[in-house]
């Protein structure tokens, strides 16, 4: 298509997303601390949708925050990809779609690399055949897990029992959106909406009927910063930039927070919690904090999902307030239950952070 | 070995991270190191261009290489399409090689990172898993997390996790042949050596600081001394 005038300059900022047949791989995070959010991605894409979601046993973490963390050379994670690019090769597939923004940062980051270094791309295939023997193409589309929610976010809405609009009021509720550094920051054309408008979260939000809420520190990193996490000595990096972005947007009153990244809803999450114990001060009306969702999260609430089934209960920022404004109907009683309502106790509560 | 601006040179990060610098400041400006740290990318980007093997060396061994989060939000802004953090990462990288990290307070925590990512990675397949994110070392993560580990099992299958299981799936048990795979990726690709190599000049400093290793990986992992941040003399 050749387009023209202004929308040309839009054309920049869109992205190509097939329709379907994709290979995924997971993320080492979320498998960790948002294990529903996964399990809603081929619940939605696979049973709601139908499309081709095939996930191999074999694959493993990409390497990408040991990378980050500079515990491993670049040859090594570029061939660690390169083993997951010839898993994909040997399932026949050729679109990849990656649940994780650090994932996909380090699969636009070596694709981008090797484009510029052919030299580099060779070697790596030579280190790959002598490490275990496989070859590999390249995939022809990368996509972050979001961009196919985004790209189906019609289709949820219209498929949708409930949609992110105030039972009472009517107005639609205010939600801020937090896309993750590694998206579209290094590799601007490789995110929808680039650096400048990205739009994979905002589109979300407006297509289920919530509000965008623009705020200063937007597009302020949420901390994680690697090692600035990982190593306890360095968490005060980490804690104070969530609390800049937080003090940036609390006069905004926002209702919610939906995320792109695996690490940036534990840290939005588990920093109000801090900053609530440390110093008594909370961000959400009443003594709750403001809940933090990923984007499968809030998907799965429009669709009318159990909110325990989707794994809220996971959360310290506590989820119900949101509910009830939307009038999800739920159980508290069986918010921390195990399977077939096993009673399996339930976590003590803070100081200062309401929760239930 | 040559200078050590060669050695950077040879490295792809440095390539595609370091045209020219305008010392313009952009990058300080966004940076979300630089708020809070003794930290300011601009200048670590002007020290490389300038080539001065003394400079680098200082450079090598301070803590200043270590504040960067490697968020790349200074990538997007450079107006010469740098990436300083991509020069951190070349730096990081030269530093490890020659042990110069042991030399700050925050190189010297490569050691304690270096044993959980790589140890995860070997062993289970994952960069992060349940088994090795204790609480005891995360108390931020409070005390829905802290349930959550009590009753692992019991809320991975509520959750629709496969985990420890065969088959695909959330925290799946990876095969053995993947790890094996994955073992002989880090021996020829140099990830063993670099393991080696963290080790090896780890343990060396932990003699001079008159440490067992289980003390020195405790006080890396732990200790923060005043004069790192902004707000410190
Ligand atoms: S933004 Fe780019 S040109 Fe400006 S000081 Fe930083 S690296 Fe140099
Ligand atoms: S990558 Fe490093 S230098 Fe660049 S903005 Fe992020 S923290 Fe600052």
């Amino acid at each position: 298509m050749i387009y023209q005038g202004k929308q040309k300059i839009w054309s920049e900022y869109q992205k190509e997303i097939p329709d379907d047949h994709w290979y995924y791989v997971r993320s080492c995070i979320r498998q960790n601390f948002f294990p529903a959010s996964e399990r809603m991605f081929t619940e939605i894409t696979r049973n709601v949708l139908g499309k081709d979601i095939y996930e191999t046993p074999s694959h493993t973490t990409c390497g990408g925050i040991a990378y980050h963390c500079d515990t491993i050379p670049q040859e090594t994670v570029m061939t660690i990809v390169a083993r997951q690019f010839a898993l994909m090769t040997e399932a026949g597939y050729e679109n990849y779609v990656a649940s994780c923004i650090t994932s996909f940062g380090n699969y636009a980051e070596i694709l981008e690399t090797w484009h510029e270094f052919p030299e580099l791309e060779t070697k790596i295939r030579e280190l790959l055949w002598k490490a275990c023997k496989k070859e590999f193409k390249k995939p022809k589309y990368l996509a972050h897990s979001s961009d196919l929610i985004y790209k189906f976010r019609g289709e949820i809405a219209a498929k949708g029992r409930f949609r992110l609009v105030d039972k009472e009021t009517g107005e639609p509720l205010r939600i801020v959106e937090h896309i993750g550094c590694h998206y579209a920051k290094m590799f601007p054309h490789k995110g929808v909406g680039g650096a400048e408008y990205p739009c994979v979260l905002s589109g979300m939000i407006e297509a289920w009927g919530g509000q965008v809420i623009d705020y200063p520190e937007r597009r302020h990193c949420c901390g994680y910063g690697f090692r600035q996490y990982h190593v306890q000595a360095n968490r005060g990096y980490s804690l104070s930039n969530t609390h800049k972005k937080f003090e940036s947007m609390e006069p905004y009153h926002p209702d919610a927070i939906i995320t792109n990244c695996p690490g940036c809803p534990y840290f939005l999450d588990r920093w109000q919690y801090v900053i609530a114990e440390q110093t008594g001060k909370t961000y959400g009306r009443d003594g709750f904090g403001i809940p933090v969702f990923t984007y499968e999260e809030l998907a799965g609430l429009v669709l009318g999902y159990d909110p325990w089934d989707l794994g809220l209960q996971l959360h310290q920022v506590a989820v119900e307030p949101f509910l009830d404004k939307i009038g999800i109907e739920y159980d508290p009683s069986a918010k921390y239950k195990g399977l077939d309502k096993k009673d399996i106790l339930r976590p003590g509560l803070p100081q200062n952070l309401k929760c239930f | 070995m040559g200078k050590l601006y060669d050695e950077l040179a040879k490295d792809y990060r440095l390539k595609e991270g370091l045209k020219t610098c305008i010392n313009c400041g952009t990058c300080t400006a966004i940076c979300p190191a630089a708020e809070f740290y003794k930290y300011d990318p601009r200048k670590i980007v002007d020290t490389v261009q300038r080539k001065d093997d003394a400079e680098i060396e200082a450079l090598l061994k301070s803590d200043t290489i270590w504040y960067c989060g490697e968020c790349m939000s200074c990538m997007t802004r450079c107006p010469r399409k740098n990436g300083a953090g991509l020069v951190i990462m070349a730096l990081r990288n030269l530093s490890a090689r020659l042990g110069y990290f042991t030399y700050s307070e925050k190189g010297r925590q490569l050691y304690p990172l270096t044993k959980i990512m790589t140890g995860n990675i070997l062993k289970y397949g994952y960069c992060v898993y349940p088994e090795t994110f204790k609480m005891e070392d995360h108390p931020e993560a409070g005390p829905v997390w802290e349930w959550h580990t009590q009753h692992l099992r019991d809320n991975m299958e509520r959750l629709g996790a496969n985990y420890q299981g065969k088959g695909p799936g959330i925290l799946r048990k990876i095969p053995q042949e993947s790890l094996d795979e994955l073992k002989a990726i880090f021996d020829v690709t140099g990830g063993t050596e670099r393991i080696e190599t963290v080790e090896k000049y780890s343990r060396a400093k932990a003699d001079e600081m008159g440490m067992s290793m289980d003390e020195y990986t405790t006080y890396t992992f732990k200790h923060c001394s005043e004069g790192h941040f902004n707000n410190e003399d």
